[in-house]
């Protein structure tokens, strides 16, 4: 018999049917690790970039480095911040239902993830720019964005500020730093380094923060953006939201026999660092820092937040198909709102009632917006945008073979 | 009037508009110290400084890629290709996001970029070097497509695609990067240095895009086509005596229907003459647009002639070309009837 090598096939560690396993998961303690310089160097970030940085403990107390770093944090900020995770999470939940029932063709949800993107915001300075994924609209909750044009934009309707030329959750928003979505994964992320270069080349303040999920990792294109942001060092912050599934995809598919997403960056001389993403204190705190690193021009980071995806990939994905119907309640590192709700009322500062009472306050204005919005159109009750936006905006000026089609279609 | 070869036409160009928008910005490989392997930027990075023209890594994506981030930023990047066979692992880039970012944004994004490639054969590139790959890019919305075939025509189209706000297409036929060409491969090269159409007047000028321009008036047959095969088509007229109107079309995306149109009115036939392959070339998409808007008008069945649907063979370029032989051959065809 001929001996041959073998291929190593990455399987998660239980499939349905089966106990749910994250006993292979290192979860080192709150404070372990400390807060590094601003201009520290890849090849001092190899634990940063490998362990995972924590700032509540198991109780929701605050401690170690990283809670000194955010010492000066209001209450009422962190307040604020539950606020955006509830609000994320309630217009998820309405938008699924929505989606159910007919009334949107298709919703991506972020359950579970909310602490990332919504914590992130918090950072951020006018004219700072994200290139986002479908599952960051937490940037846009948390920036303010007015609600009837994040849930006009899933009818496709009047509301819709992209007159209805985008799947659901694609949104564009310049004005509040969001960049265009793509449906093709991975492409944003070179040109988040093309927007933080070109913020250097002119002499802007701003900095650019590419977003990316741990599958898509494996693209073309976010090696070509590591490679970009190595050779001229722009101000960019290049974010792997790791939830671990691809659609149907175990995330060691995408990560192979690396350990971290984060030590991937290494190899390119980029630091990095790994963070756990469901602590919104933590989400604060490493995107101060980062931020500040990349504003005092000491160039590109990268950061792998660590979370995992409770929900179903969008609304066209069954994921109890695919792994343990009940393991998102294994998942060790808890629930962001539930961890910031707990720290909170260790401190005196927020309590079981107002929770619920804040709960219902969201509810009501997320229904009212949404009632609002759908009186404009749905799919079981369309008021279609005009179809002469079809051919707006394709180029700057109208061209005569398009103008020709227009008149063809009779508008 | 200076007489400029294309590579100095175009280098002009970039000089200009450097010198004019502090937000046009040059890159790719080997383009900032060296000037770029055919030196088209010769120059540029010790006058303007590395922030101005500079070299990337051997990353098309990332050329294009970073391009759109800048250009959507309000910066007008003029990035090259090293060669047109080269833009494959772009492709995604600029037909997905270059070319939709205005549309998808509902013009809050926008994509002022200008993408140079040198296309075509001629110089014994073999099959990664020779290729014409516009029809590819003529197929989609959001995007401009423009191919010069004279200096004078190469600078001012340049020009007006940097200034243009949406994303450009630059093809650049290698062939005429130092001179015309009739078709002849035994023919002495002609120099654009001695010839009329070399002459390139200085400063700024813009050529319009979506204009195609009238090579050579005449009433007997409407010769459509582009870059290197215009001279191809010069010659092949003369050699068959025929009184045909040659219109170079510049413009690829979009076409210059009126010019088309008022031409093939006018004489009521029609030739289609192009280098790159013949199937879903953009041969077909031309001949369709007459057949719909001139089909009374013609008196014979329009002629195609183009490359043959094989990759460009390294030794056998001159097989692969459609020389005068084939353009007179197509003209005596399209006049019998
Ligand atoms: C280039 C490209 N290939 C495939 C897809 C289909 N697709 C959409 S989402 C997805 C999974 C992405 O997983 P990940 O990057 O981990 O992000 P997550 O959805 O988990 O946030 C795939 C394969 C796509 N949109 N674009």
């Amino acid at each position: 018999m001929s001996s041959h090598t073998k291929l190593s096939f990455a399987h998660p560690p239980a499939r349905p049917g089966e106990t749910p396993d994250f006993s292979a998961l290192e979860i080192p303690a709150a404070g372990a690790l400390p807060v590094p310089r601003l201009d520290i160097a890849a090849q001092d970030c190899v634990e940063h970039a490998n362990s995972l940085i924590r700032v509540m403990d198991d109780r929701g107390e605050a401690v170690g480095p990283w809670a000194d770093y955010l010492s000066d944090m209001e209450p009422e900020a962190l307040r604020e911040g539950l606020r955006h995770m509830m609000t994320s999470r309630i217009i998820d939940m309405r938008m699924m239902n929505a989606q159910r029932q007919g009334k949107m063709s298709f919703y991506i949800q972020s359950v579970g993830e909310e602490a990332i993107a919504c914590g992130f915001q918090r950072c951020l300075k006018p004219g700072d720019m994200n290139f986002p994924t479908y599952r960051q609209q937490g940037l846009l909750i948390a920036g303010g964005y007015p609600l009837e044009k994040l849930i006009g934009q899933f009818y496709s309707n009047a509301y819709d500020p992209l007159q209805g030329r985008q799947l659901p959750t694609l949104h564009s928003a310049r004005d509040y730093g969001y960049f265009t979505v793509s449906g093709n994964l991975g492409t944003q992320y070179v040109h988040a380094v093309g927007w933080a270069m070109a913020n250097a080349l002119t002499g802007k303040d701003n900095i650019a923060i590419g977003w990316i999920g741990d599958g898509s990792t494996a693209s073309n294109d976010f090696h070509t953006a590591l490679l970009s942001a190595s050779s001229y060092w722009p101000p960019v912050i290049l974010n792997v939201v790791n939830n671990q599934w691809a659609i149907s995809t175990y995330t060691g598919v995408a990560r192979g026999h690396g350990r971290t997403y984060a030590a991937r960056a290494l190899g390119y001389g980029i630091p990095a660092l790994r963070i756990d993403g469901n602590d919104y204190l933590a989400v604060l705190a490493v995107t101060r820092w980062a931020t500040e690193r990349v504003r005092a021009g000491h160039g590109a980071i990268l950061i792998e937040w660590y979370t995992y995806r409770v929900g179903a990939h969008s609304s066209s994905d069954d994921p109890s198909a695919y792994r343990p119907k009940d393991e998102a309640k294994a998942w060790p590192l808890g629930d962001p709102i539930e961890r910031l709700k707990q720290h909170l009322i260790l401190s005196d500062e927020w309590s079981e009632a107002r929770h619920v009472q804040a709960e219902a306050e969201i509810l009501a204005e997320v229904i009212e917006v949404q009632k609002r919005v759908e009186a404009a159109g749905t799919m079981i009750d369309p008021k279609p945008i005009p179809g002469a936006s079809i051919f707006k905006g394709v180029y700057a000026d109208m061209p005569e073979h398009i103008r020709r089609q227009r008149q063809e279609m009779g508008v | 009037m200076p007489h400029l070869t294309m590579i100095e036409a175009l280098r002009d160009a970039m000089d200009v508009m450097l010198a004019r928008d502090p937000q046009v910005i040059l890159f790719g490989e080997d383009v900032g110290y060296f000037g770029g392997v055919f030196r088209c930027t010769s120059g540029l990075q010790k006058k303007y400084g590395e922030e101005r023209v500079f070299d990337t890594p051997i990353n098309e994506s990332a050329i294009v890629g970073l391009g759109i981030g800048m250009a959507a930023q309000g910066m007008k990047p003029c990035v090259e290709i090293q060669f047109a066979d080269y833009v494959f692992p772009a492709y995604d880039q600029i037909t997905q996001e270059a070319a939709r970012i205005r549309h998808r944004s509902n013009e809050q994004f926008s994509c002022p970029l200008v993408i140079r490639m040198p296309t075509g054969g001629g110089i014994f590139g073999g099959q990664t070097h020779s290729q014409s790959p516009e029809a590819l890019f003529t197929h989609v919305a959001g995007l401009k497509v423009v191919q010069p075939a004279t200096p004078y025509d190469a600078k001012g189209l340049l020009i007006a695609s940097i200034e243009c706000p949406d994303p450009v297409i630059f093809l650049e036929p290698k062939r005429l990067y130092n001179g015309p060409f009739n078709g002849d491969h035994k023919a002495p090269a002609q120099s654009w240095k001695t010839h009329a159409l070399g002459d390139v007047p200085e400063g700024h000028y813009a050529i319009p895009l979506g204009k195609a321009r009238i090579h050579r008036e005449g009433e007997a047959v409407t010769i459509l086509t582009y870059g290197t095969m215009v001279f191809v088509a010069e010659a092949a007229v003369e050699k068959a005596g025929i009184d045909a109107e040659i219109i170079d079309l510049r413009s690829l995306l979009p076409l210059d229907l009126e010019a088309i149109e008022a031409s093939v009115r006018k004489t009521g036939r029609c030739i289609v003459l192009h280098e790159a392959t013949k199937t879903s070339g953009l041969a077909g998409e031309i001949i369709a647009c007459v057949q719909e808007a001139c089909f009374y008008h013609l008196e014979a069945p329009i002629q195609r002639v183009t490359g043959w649907d094989a990759p460009y063979p390294h030794a056998l370029e001159w097989d692969y070309f459609p020389g005068q032989d084939r353009v007179c051959r197509a003209l005596e065809a399209v006049m019998e009837v």
